[in-house]
């Protein structure tokens, strides 16, 4: 049995169902509980949870830092940080304790903990609403990092990143919070971290692309005089390189897509794994298509800034021409 | 202006024994003897505990340790104040509390010596590991306090940092969500006077820190930190709050006789005669002289006392020795995750082919 739902609408569903298998899940944020949270990815759990659904104070830090409290004495806490661009006043929490309590604690304690936060641009927001920081939290030891890019997905590896003994960070593409439906499987559905999924099969060249951009990496290979293989990672860490080689392998090309800005971004990575696992596999060197070292702008340039099916057609042109 | 007020509030200062050792009758915890032995016993060891830690840092064989000489009595009595499932959650400089709490000496050698076999929790013992980031942890005190109210438990959780961390943003997010959700936690402020060299009157304008708890709608106390029966009778009241779901911050005025951490040297910023001062309120010798004048410490007990203290800290620094010879570098890898991700995976593999030579 599946459900049409929308990103925002699995996140609900996936939120829900955890709450109602596991009674140590707790959910909680800036204007979760009443207001079902700015984005209504919340909506209406506190009226079946009220002792397990709450509302914060607007305390970034004390948000993350209360997670790992609350994992510490056995609870489940599935923590939303409003927009992503403020996990900056709780990376602390992250990078100094939810990441290491298990290290530090020599595997005394483990940190269950789930911080979701919508991210990504492309919805017209203020500053500090639109980054994209996955690869600051791949970069941290001890996280792990999910971005759903569908609303199967999203429920099957939001319920996944809740059961994992790990902390997750877990982003969602804000852009896509309402963009599409699809059909979401109703009964217990997950979906493995660290596993990516190809979503076109192709045999000239490989895209990679996560969130949003996934779409606009779809659009771009229909336009393209090429069969294009695009493969979501949906983990950022672990990273599902296997999956990415194979498929380079077989094209010898590839280009990778990211909103977040290009220094030091995944796309750096990501060459550098099929540096090391599959050089001479390659026909032409990597593209990376992504955003700009700069700032992420204000509303009327972001559309500028943001990889769009264009700039993925050309750079999977100038992969192919190489 | 409208000149009606709109809140007042007091601050009570607490203690029991005074410098000379005498008791206030009307607030004395009466505590068994055996307790006030325990008391004595645990101020004692975890000053010879940081003596040789000290010592070992000196000699080379341990890296930078934050030492609490002044401050047993505070830990000490806050500590032992707790029940065996209530919580923990330490700062940087809390050896006498972890002591207290059943930490074995040797593995707080260990962490000391840069092993981080060193901050495994013993079985059944609620602590969690040192913070190092200055009031990170109140945080998860208010996070433990909370998982207590949720279970409907009554347990509770203490949080220890010091003076300069009520500056941190941390301790009042902690204190304030605390308050928010009923939170079975109890912050415990050390005020040491000093965040390294900065004295405490220029860490904050406000008058007492104990006042901090106001801003966050929950109770704040005073007590002489340098006097145990005082510490502990006001953690233990304090507690009893916190498991109704009311927290409380406790400021305890106490001293750091030593240096911040072995890194530094306190003579650049304080005068000599500001120390003697204090040395004067020590916390074992005023409870020495109550002791004594009670007739539960004499001499000889005293040296039994001592001599058991030295014998578990000479096994203790070898057996800390001895661990240090056994470390095996790519454990390193396996608490990260629950399980070995891929990319740890083929690190680690490569670590050891490094490390055989291959």
């Amino acid at each position: 049995m599946a459900n049409e739902l929308r990103m925002v609408e699995a996140v609900r569903t996936a939120l829900g169902e955890e709450l109602a298998r596991d009674e140590s899940v707790v959910v909680y944020g800036q204007d979760v509980a009443v207001n079902g949270g700015v984005f209504r990815a919340t909506q209406g759990l506190v009226e079946g949870y009220p002792d397990r659904v709450y509302d914060a104070p607007v305390a970034e830090s004390g948000i993350v830092g209360l997670g790992v409290g609350l994992a510490a004495h056995g609870m489940r806490p599935v923590a939303e940080i409003q927009f992503s661009g403020f996990m900056h006043q709780a990376y602390h929490q992250l990078q100094q304790h939810a990441a290491r309590l298990r290290s530090r604690s020599r595997g005394s304690y483990e940190c269950p903990m789930t911080i979701r936060s919508p991210y990504g641009g492309g919805i017209r927001a203020l500053e500090h609403h639109s980054e994209s920081f996955e690869a600051g939290y791949a970069h941290t030891p001890g996280l792990k990092v999910v971005v759903p890019s569908t609303p199967a997905d999203t429920k099957g590896l939001l319920t996944s990143s809740i059961r994992d003994p790990d902390p997750v960070v877990f982003l969602e593409p804000t852009r896509l919070y309402r963009a599409f439906r699809e059909p979401v499987p109703e009964d217990d559905h997950t979906v493995p971290l660290g596993e990516a999924r190809v979503v076109e099969e192709g045999d000239d060249i490989t895209v990679v692309a996560w969130g949003a951009m996934v779409r606009e990496a779809t659009r771009a290979a229909e336009r393209v005089d090429a069969s294009v293989e695009v493969i979501d990672p949906r983990t950022i860490f672990p990273l599902d390189s296997e999956t990415i080689l194979e498929s380079v392998r077989k094209t010898g090309r590839c280009v990778v897509v990211h909103e977040a800005p290009q220094t030091a971004g995944m796309a750096a990575e990501i060459i550098a794994r099929i540096n090391d696992e599959a050089l001479y596999y390659l026909e032409a060197p990597v593209e990376r298509v992504t955003g700009y070292d700069v700032p992420f702008p204000l509303f009327a340039r972001e559309e500028e800034y943001l990889p769009d099916e264009d700039r993925v057609a050309a750079g999977i042109e100038r992969a192919l021409s190489a | 202006m409208p000149s009606e007020r709109a809140a007042e509030f007091t601050i009570n200062h607490v203690q029991v024994l005074d410098r000379e050792g005498n008791v206030d009758e009307e607030l004395d915890p009466d505590l068994s003897e055996e307790r006030l032995l325990e008391l004595y016993r645990g101020m004692k060891r975890a000053r010879r505990l940081d003596e040789r830690a000290i010592a070992l840092q000196r000699r080379g064989e341990s890296g930078t340790i934050a030492p609490a000489l002044g401050q047993e009595a505070a830990q000490v009595g806050s500590a032992v104040a707790l029940a065996e499932d209530d919580w923990m959650v330490p700062s940087f400089r809390e050896n006498a509390a972890y002591l207290a709490r059943g930490t074995p000496p040797h593995a707080l050698l260990w962490y000391a010596m840069g092993m981080e076999e060193g901050a495994e929790i013993p079985d059944g013992q609620n602590d969690l590991p040192p913070s190092i980031a200055v009031g990170s942890q109140a945080i998860h005190a208010a996070g433990l306090g909370w998982a207590q109210a949720i279970k409907g438990e009554e347990h509770a959780t203490i949080g220890y940092f010091g003076d300069g961390a009520t500056s941190e943003g941390d301790v009042y997010e902690g204190m304030n969500c605390a308050g928010v959700y009923d939170a079975h936690t109890v912050f415990f402020c050390q005020n040491n006077q000093y965040a390294i060299s900065v004295p405490r009157e220029k860490q904050t304008r406000a008058e007492t820190i104990a006042q901090k708890a106001i801003a966050a709608g929950i109770t704040g106390v005073q007590v002489d930190g340098n006097d145990v029966l005082g510490v502990h009778r006001v953690v233990e009241e304090a507690l009893e709050m916190a498991r109704k779901g009311e927290p409380v911050l406790v400021e305890a005025m106490t001293y750091r006789q030593s240096m911040h951490t072995t890194a530094d040297d306190p003579s650049v910023y304080r005068e000599r005669e500001e120390e003697e001062g204090w040395e004067e309120r020590d916390p074992i010798d005023r409870f020495e002289t109550y002791l004594e004048g009670r007739g539960i410490l004499d001499d000889e007990t005293r040296e039994e006392i001592e001599e058991a203290i030295e014998e578990e800290l000479a096994e203790a620094v070898e057996r800390a020795q001895e661990g240090r010879e056994e470390i095996d570098p790519a454990e390193m890898f396996d608490h990260v995750f629950s399980e070995l991700p891929p990319e740890l995976e083929s690190q680690r593999a490569a670590f050891g082919g490094e490390e055989n030579g291959e």
